[in-house]
């Protein structure tokens, strides 16, 4: 199956990605090929097949509930772009 | 000095013959004259490292205990998180980021003592087979300086082959250890997924991520994977299981031993004389007592179709953390939240990150989410079944690393899928949680390396080495230096 530019636009839009004409363009003819690649699964018959999702047989893990030491706010928030008291900034979200 | 093996540094360390400041030093001198024409390394801390080889060997004369890699300089891939040192995954959207914690793996090298001498060059997020899609620059193979190294852990093994360092830390995720390792002729091991902790790898698709080594010789890659395997209460799927002491048994020949060959692995794109050397790696193996036989992996030719749903769809997931708000590049110019994020990741992420971010958000929309990601994970069930069945009746499967040599810079950039192809015989075993190795097992007419890939069930790393370390001895393969 092919990939429409106006499916590559909403994709990107999902995906949180802006891209320029010539991107999406682009972006339309190499994910197609990679698609259409991918569409040779539908060749495999999995009727009953149990989907696998992670090599190990872990299911849940449990851990001890008890506090433990925490990185410093200082260090977290050192690589933050924008940084306003101890706290992220960001654009208003609401008007 | 350069030429040594881990283990053989080790052994002059500690009969006093030289001191872990003049390794240091060694490799250094070495970085300087070498790394211009490999570009191997994204950073290197020499004075940090000088400072750590200078302190071990204080400790060493007052006649304290030392770790097991005690002056050995070790390069990490720098998708793994170093603390107060800058860690880029060769992305511009992390290209200041430092990091505050160290990954675990990291955390035991510093435990072991080894010396951390720098950081080196992947794929942007480990996405790709080349180490061309680095924000930062492109490595060099050090036997063939027009060609690509692997990737995407392509520093690293540019680094192990050029005697840059004695041992690197790799990440693989669909063959990122084991194709650079065959490509640039030294030894690349990807544990069982669950054997090595990933708290601090930076996450690509979590249930096939796993670290593995890069080192000129088995006993090496034993070495290391001791000091990294074994449980951590901070990765859940770390497993909690005794980690064997691999060198010990490391010399002990496995007998009897079968070795399992997979039509699938000699099929169609497979170079005639990375074949050839192939088949020779199995005589080899024939001539030390080994019975081969035929195995079948029949859905191994879904798996790079499989891989790139099941890893992509993971990789769209983990990636949208990177949001320009809590670390990370933040656009300039946005108008609102949401077009602060969109350009963010538009700005910050190179074209293959976008390519695989696009084809995870697709296979996981709604409408297509049945028809590839569930999909994808029903033929990884089979493609496990596959391995399963092969593994009953053999102990190890041996085929090419690779279809091809190193290819030259720039021959597959333009065409994604045939950059996702070079995988084709790695992927299978992350899908199925196997562990592998590539180690050297000849050349070709132009000169370039040619990786034999042993395959094992999960947590077999043990007899894996062994068999690896059987045809290893019984060759010269490994012991070859590019001229630089």
């Amino acid at each position: 199956m092919s990939l429409t530019p106006e499916q590559v636009r909403w994709v990107a839009h999902l995906a949180r990605l802006e891209l320029d004409d010539a991107e999406v363009q682009e972006m339309a003819r190499q994910l197609s090929r990679v698609v259409e690649y991918v569409d040779q699964l539908g060749r495999v018959n999995t009727d009953g097949v149990e989907p696998l999702a992670h090599p190990l047989p872990v299911h849940n893990v449990f851990r001890a509930d008890e506090p433990a030491p925490c990185l410093p706010v200082d260090a977290v928030l050192a690589n933050a772009p924008d940084r306003q008291g101890d706290f992220y900034g960001v654009p208003a979200v609401l008007d | 000095m350069t030429d040594l093996s881990a283990a053989e540094l080790l052994a002059l360390l500690s009969r006093g013959e030289t001191t872990a400041e003049a390794v240091t030093a060694a490799y250094l001198d070495a970085i300087r004259r070498r790394e211009p024409l490999v570009r191997a390394f994204l950073s290197v801390d020499e004075a940090g490292a000088l400072e750590q080889a200078r302190s071990l060997d204080a400790r060493r004369k007052k006649g304290e205990p030392l770790g097991p890699l005690a002056g050995v300089p070790v390069a990490v891939k720098d998708n793994l998180c170093t603390q107060g040192q800058r860690t880029t995954c060769a992305s511009r959207i992390l290209a200041n980021f430092v990091p505050p914690y160290d990954a675990h793996v990291v955390t035991r090298l510093r435990q072991a003592d080894a010396v951390l001498i720098g950081k080196t060059n992947l794929d942007e997020f480990a996405m790709g087979s080349s180490t061309e899609n680095s924000a930062f620059q492109v490595t060099r193979n050090p036997w063939d300086r027009e060609r690509i190294p692997g990737g995407s852990s392509g520093g690293s093994a540019a680094a192990v082959a050029a005697g840059l360092v004695p041992l690197a830390l790799g990440s693989d995720t669909g063959g990122s250890v084991r194709q650079p390792a065959g490509l640039c002729g030294v030894v690349g091991l990807k544990p069982t997924y669950g054997r090595v902790s990933r708290w601090g790898l930076i996450a690509f698709g979590s249930s096939l991520d796993q670290v593995g080594t890069l080192s000129r010789d088995v006993a090496d890659a034993a070495l290391l994977l001791e000091v990294i395997a074994g449980h951590d209460p901070r990765d859940s799927t770390s497993v909690d299981q005794p980690v064997p002491a691999y060198r010990q048994t490391l010399e002990q020949p496995v007998a009897p031993l079968t070795v399992g060959v997979a039509r699938e692995h000699f099929g169609e794109g497979l170079d005639p004389e990375v074949e050839r050397a192939v088949r020779e790696a199995i005589r080899v193996l024939q001539g030390l007592g080994a019975t081969v036989r035929e195995v079948s992996l029949p859905h191994s030719p879904f798996a790079v179709a499989a891989y790139y749903v099941v890893a992509t769809a993971e990789a769209s997931s983990n990636l949208a953390r990177y949001d320009g708000v809590h670390y990370g590049r933040r656009a300039k110019d946005y108008d609102g939240l949401i077009d602060l994020y969109q350009k963010s990741r538009g700005e910050g992420f190179g074209k293959e990150v976008q390519r695989r971010v696009m084809l995870g958000t697709y296979a996981l929309s709604s409408g297509y989410k049945d028809a590839y990601y569930l999909k994808a994970m029903q033929v990884r069930r089979l493609i496990k079944d596959d391995f399963d069945r092969a593994f009953a009746g053999c102990d190890v499967i041996a085929g090419p690393t690779s279809p091809t040599a190193a290819f030259r810079v720039g021959e597959r950039s333009a065409d994604p899928l045939a950059m996702y192809l070079s995988d084709v015989y790695t992927i299978g075993c992350n899908l199925a949680g196997l562990c592998g190795v590539s180690v050297p097992c000849g050349f070709t007419k132009a000169g370039l390396p040619v990786g034999l890939q042993l395959l094992a069930p999960p947590f077999a790393e043990d007899k894996l080495l062994r068999v690896a370390r059987m045809h290893e001895r019984a060759t010269d393969w490994h012991r070859r230096r590019p001229a630089l």
